[in-house]
């Protein structure tokens, strides 16, 4: 049982490792003193000062409205992606769209971002769109590279589930397409929500992408966090630095949260069903309620 | 009886159900992921030009004679300058430690957790999870105010009288490595613990019980199974690390030659795009085997069942 101890201790170490620069971070961001490393006692002013700087405030509401829209389509596309994959399994070029799902997921990000400049250049000359790059353009990039962790995502979710529920409903005369919205999508919900956090978070993210595909006029927030921490660290950008961080994280948490309960709520009610059923059929028939995992 | 006949008409212009399901995702991906790289390979055969954009055609109808043009310049330019050079081996160089280094922190967590009770795996997945989704580029600016000299570690250090000079280590080759592996952990972690929980316990017992250690079990056993995950997860930190460019441009220093750098440097401080476009399709091409590998190893996990 030695190595037991030894990987039970890495994972507290690893987890420092993680957190302890976060909430270093945090706690940095309430320094008073315009030295960044020297502390000067707790303060808001870097906080309340960021309300007064527009520039950054546009950029924040253009990344929040970009995670959006990103998240909305993603989880569209993504689903859909899931679905082909664990569904079915036999079509033409399967390999092929299996390998554009997932390639997403490891392709270097400045090799995606030079390839869809060069995609939106040479379509603004054969078609005349886009004419400006920015929020459009930005979508779809975000879009495309979301839509590959939802996918991985939802056919997690799209495998575990049973089969014989969307099958009966198939015996009982309801078409593909109900048995899809009745069905399946309330069944993979949580990992839709999660996947759509996912999405938001990732978009809000983004720099490299963004810088490549955006125009003039249509900076995002890891764009002006991006170009203020060049020259150094500040105690502005430790502020924003600290909001993004806990929003990120209060939000994660709270998905996590509420498809836990959902989650839990539901096998209650299976197993509650399982039971009724047990209780009402004839006991003496030796009829076991089924096991639900 | 009009409005059922109009509506089998309109059934019969909309395709099925299942084509369109399937053909959505595909051209979108199709559209946005898999023509771009055949631009991008098209303008690494052009020429830079003071134009917008900023490049030259590689084709012209003149005459009735189609021509192709193709310049091999941009090739020839990666081959004589020692830079690109040294910066694709620097990108191969931090991306296999930084690599190595992710899968031995990584795995011994990835157990851990696998073998915790399951309500504190829920919780720590959570943990491991969380840091993924908040942007990388925070979390790399998070050790500048650490690692720089007058920062927080050579503040202790000092304190410590451990040292008498602060350390250079921010702007160096041991801050990138430092971020890498801070950055891409979880991604090693995720795919590791996804494929250790699935593992059946009662051949470990089956083991113990046959007189193995628990060393030789592990080793012997455990880790062989866990083979995808293991893939999975190297290739997860391995791919994206080769083209990083966040981490090397603000933790790294001059000797610090990574491709992503080059590549953006060459893009957006020289206005080169033909040049950029060529090292893109040089590290492509350099990383088509690992991109292959993930994908059949993403494929097996994605089909399940089959």
């Amino acid at each position: 049982m030695k190595r037991f101890g030894f990987s039970k201790l890495m994972l507290v170490l690893g987890l420092l490792f993680i957190y302890l620069p976060m909430v270093i971070l945090v706690i940095y961001s309430f320094n008073a003193s315009k030295l960044v490393t020297v502390w000067g006692g707790w303060s808001v002013k870097w906080y309340v000062g960021l309300l007064d700087n527009t520039q950054l405030m546009g950029a924040v509401m253009r990344s929040l409205e970009i995670a959006l829209y990103t998240a909305v389509a993603a989880v569209a596309l993504g689903t859909m992606a899931a679905f082909v994959l664990t569904r079915i399994t036999r079509f033409k070029g399967r390999t092929l769209f299996g390998g554009l799902v997932t390639a997403p997921l490891v392709m270097p990000e400045v090799i995606t971002g030079l390839s869809l400049l060069l995609l939106f250049v040479a379509m603004a000359q054969l078609v005349g769109w886009p004419q400006e790059r920015g929020v459009a353009t930005i979508w779809i990039a975000h879009t495309t590279f979301c839509a590959a962790y939802v996918a991985v995502v939802v056919s997690a979710r799209l495998r575990e589930l049973d089969l014989s529920i969307e099958e009966a409903a198939m015996d009982l005369g309801a078409r593909p397409w109900k048995v899809f919205f009745l069905i399946t999508i309330p069944m993979i919900a949580p990992s839709l929500a999660a996947g759509g956090m996912m999405s938001f978070a990732l978009s809000l993210d983004d720099l490299v992408l963004a810088s490549f595909v955006s125009g003039p006029g249509s900076t995002t927030l890891p764009m002006e966090v991006f170009s203020a921490v060049r020259l150094g660290v500040k105690p502005e950008i430790n502020a924003v630095a600290s909001l993004i961080l806990l929003s990120v994280s209060l939000v994660t948490f709270l998905v996590w949260y509420f498809t836990r309960q959902a989650e839990e709520r539901r096998r209650k009610a299976v197993q509650q069903a399982i039971e009724e059923a047990a209780a009402g059929s004839s006991p003496h028939e030796g009829v076991r309620p089924q096991q639900v995992r | 009886m009009k409005i059922r006949k109009l509506k089998r008409a309109f059934q019969r212009l909309v395709p099925e159900g299942r084509h369109l399901v399937i053909g959505v995702p595909f051209i979108w991906l199709f559209l946005f992921f898999m023509l771009p790289f055949f631009i991008v390979l098209k303008i690494s055969f052009a020429e830079a030009d003071v134009a917008i954009p900023p490049y030259t055609q590689i084709y012209s109808f003149v005459e009735d004679k189609i021509q192709i043009v193709l310049n091999l310049a941009n090739y020839g330019l990666l081959g004589e300058d020692d830079l690109y050079l040294a910066a694709y081996l620097g990108s191969l160089k931090v991306a296999f430690f930084s690599t190595l280094l992710c899968l031995l922190i990584g795995y011994p967590m990835a157990y851990a957790i696998a073998n915790a009770r399951k309500d504190i795996q829920t919780v720590l997945l959570l943990l491991i999870m969380m840091p993924t989704w908040t942007a990388i580029l925070i979390r790399v600016y998070a050790w500048m105010g650490i690692l720089s000299n007058n920062g927080l570690l050579n503040s202790f250090l000092l304190w410590l009288g451990l040292i008498d000079q602060p350390l250079q280590i921010l702007n160096t080759n041991i801050a990138v490595y430092i971020g890498v592996v801070y950055s891409y952990l979880p991604f090693m972690i995720l795919p590791l613990y996804a494929n250790l929980v699935k593992h059946d316990q009662s051949l470990l017992e089956a083991a113990s019980d046959l007189g193995s250690s628990t060393f030789n079990s592990f080793w012997k056993i455990t880790v062989p199974l866990s083979k995808n995950g293991i893939i999975a997860g190297c290739m997860l930190v391995f791919i994206p690390v080769v083209g990083e460019f966040v981490i090397p441009e603000l933790l790294g220093g001059p000797e610090t030659l990574m491709i992503g750098k080059v590549l953006w440097q060459e893009f957006f401080n020289n206005r080169d795009w033909p040049v950029a476009s060529a090292l893109a399709v040089v590290m492509l091409a350099i990383l088509i085997v690992p991109i292959l590998l993930f994908n059949r190893s993403q494929a097996k996990e994605m089909e399940g069942r089959a």
